[in-house]
């Protein structure tokens, strides 16, 4: 026998299933009565520094279908790289945002600003990047990704080169189509799997 | 300030992304391995929420959706719980969201056309922030069991959808809470997809008569746990870095 450890396990994860908006924007199931407002409409308010960015994609199955039901939640730095809550962070810049695919097309819309590049605790940055968390039906814990810009530097990013199968990368990088506009599709299965995370 | 890097996530704790029993997981998981390493301030830091978004009723879904004027149908349970770290710490003002069907198993979406109607007076969210002390607590009533696509014949035991923040955005969890004693957890392949046995049992709170208020609600208590920072004065700068 030996002493016991005091620390505790992690509450297992379950799907958010098919009414994951009921619960986290009830507004898009037509529920508006509960809250004034959905938490998490924009990361940003009108004032923001840096570049306004949209990014727009699908989240993509193994069958090449794009699902309707996938809510998505985004957490970035403001233009300076700074995260929110950190001494001299941008008062304009929330960081945090939900949205969700769309019930006709699955197309996700994601609206804010570049964030710039952070630091690693033991020195380094990290390249231009905005974390995503993944949840649907079906998806049994969620899923980590980042979403990076084609057109940043991402040659030192600490993260990209633990990539060890350099095709896969580019599946992390936004693709620019024009004046801050960039595509991001998400693929959880198949030919151009997403790389997810576990950080 | 640097709380240290996360606790890296125990993938035992939770189900496998993969599990043919629930038919819609097998086209929505990844194939390849994640990609591990330590966490970043990416993942340490997260939104946080202050009491100033919630709303009078938001942690009372008997009420929330009229706003007090009515009140919906259904068996009155107050589910109350605390939220953890894994170093055993209390998780204070933190955000939990719940969702769920009503006391007859419909959820209030387009999408649910099951017979059981809905209810004027339900809507099915709520929210709350924890305490100093990571303590939270709802009212609400019990929800249905109901059948659902997936083989020929499943059922959803009546369960609460769950949804947590922590303070960092790698502690995001979403979870569900059963009830004690419901046959129906032993056959969803929902509940199924942990693999662990105890893991499973600790999504099933127990009835707190304790908890309860005479003549009022009963009360089931639901404990959350979330990740942890990792303690140490050690943390060495890594060589070459």
């Amino acid at each position: 026998m030996t002493q016991e450890l005091t620390t505790l396990m992690e509450t297992p994860s379950q799907t958010g299933g098919p009414y994951v908006h009921i619960g986290c924007i009830p507004s898009f199931t037509g529920i508006t009565s509960i809250y004034p407002v959905d938490l998490g409409v924009s990361p940003i308010e009108d004032g923001a520094a840096g570049e306004i960015v949209t990014i727009t994609g699908e989240v993509i199955d193994g069958t090449g279908w794009a699902l309707r039901d996938a809510m998505l939640e985004s957490w970035q730095a403001d233009a300076a790289g700074l995260y929110p809550g950190q001494p001299g962070a941008d008062p304009k810049v929330n960081g945090f945002c939900r949205f969700a695919a769309d019930k006709e097309t699955g197309k996700f819309t994601l609206r804010t600003v570049k964030p710039g590049r952070t630091p690693m605790r033991y020195g380094g940055t990290q390249a231009p990047h905005i974390s995503v968390w993944i949840v649907a039906r079906g998806i049994n814990i969620g899923l980590s990704t980042r979403i990076y810009f084609e057109d940043e530097d991402n040659d030192s990013d600490p993260l990209l080169a633990r990539i060890e199968q350099r095709q896969r990368v580019s599946t992390l990088i936004a693709r620019k189509t024009g004046d801050g506009q960039y595509t991001f599709n998400i693929v959880l299965q198949g030919d151009g799997e997403t790389v997810f995370l576990d950080l | 300030m640097d709380h240290g890097p996360l606790i890296p996530r125990n993938r035992a704790a939770h189900p496998p992304a993969y599990d043919v029993d629930y038919k819609t997981a097998v086209p929505r998981s990844p194939r390849w391995p994640l990609l591990s390493m330590e966490s970043t301030i990416s993942e340490e830091t997260g939104p946080t929420f202050g009491h100033g978004i919630l709303g009078k009723h938001d942690n009372n879904l008997i009420v929330n959706y009229t706003q007090g004027e009515g009140l919906a149908v259904g068996e009155r349970i107050r589910v109350h719980g605390r939220v953890l770290d894994e170093n055993a710490r209390p998780v204070p003002n933190t955000l939990v969201e719940i969702w769920q069907a009503n006391a007859g198993g419909r959820y209030r979406h387009v999408k649910d056309n099951y017979f059981a109607p809905l209810d004027p007076n339900f809507g099915g969210c709520g929210r709350t922030i924890t305490d100093d002390n990571g303590f939270y607590e709802f009212l609400t009533i019990r929800p249905g069991a109901y059948p659902w696509p997936n083989r020929a014949n499943d059922w959803r035991p009546m369960h609460i959808h769950f949804s947590i923040f922590g303070h960092a955005f790698g502690q995001r969890l979403i979870s569900q809470m059963y009830f004690q004693g419901d046959p129906l957890i032993d056959l969803c392949p929902i509940a199924a997809t942990i693999k662990s046995r105890s893991q499973l049992d600790r999504l099933v709170a127990p009835l707190d008569m304790q908890g309860s208020r005479p003549m009022d609600y009963l009360a089931y208590k639901f404990d959350i746990v979330l990740r942890g920072n990792r303690q140490t004065m050690f943390e060495n700068k890594l060589e070459g870095m």
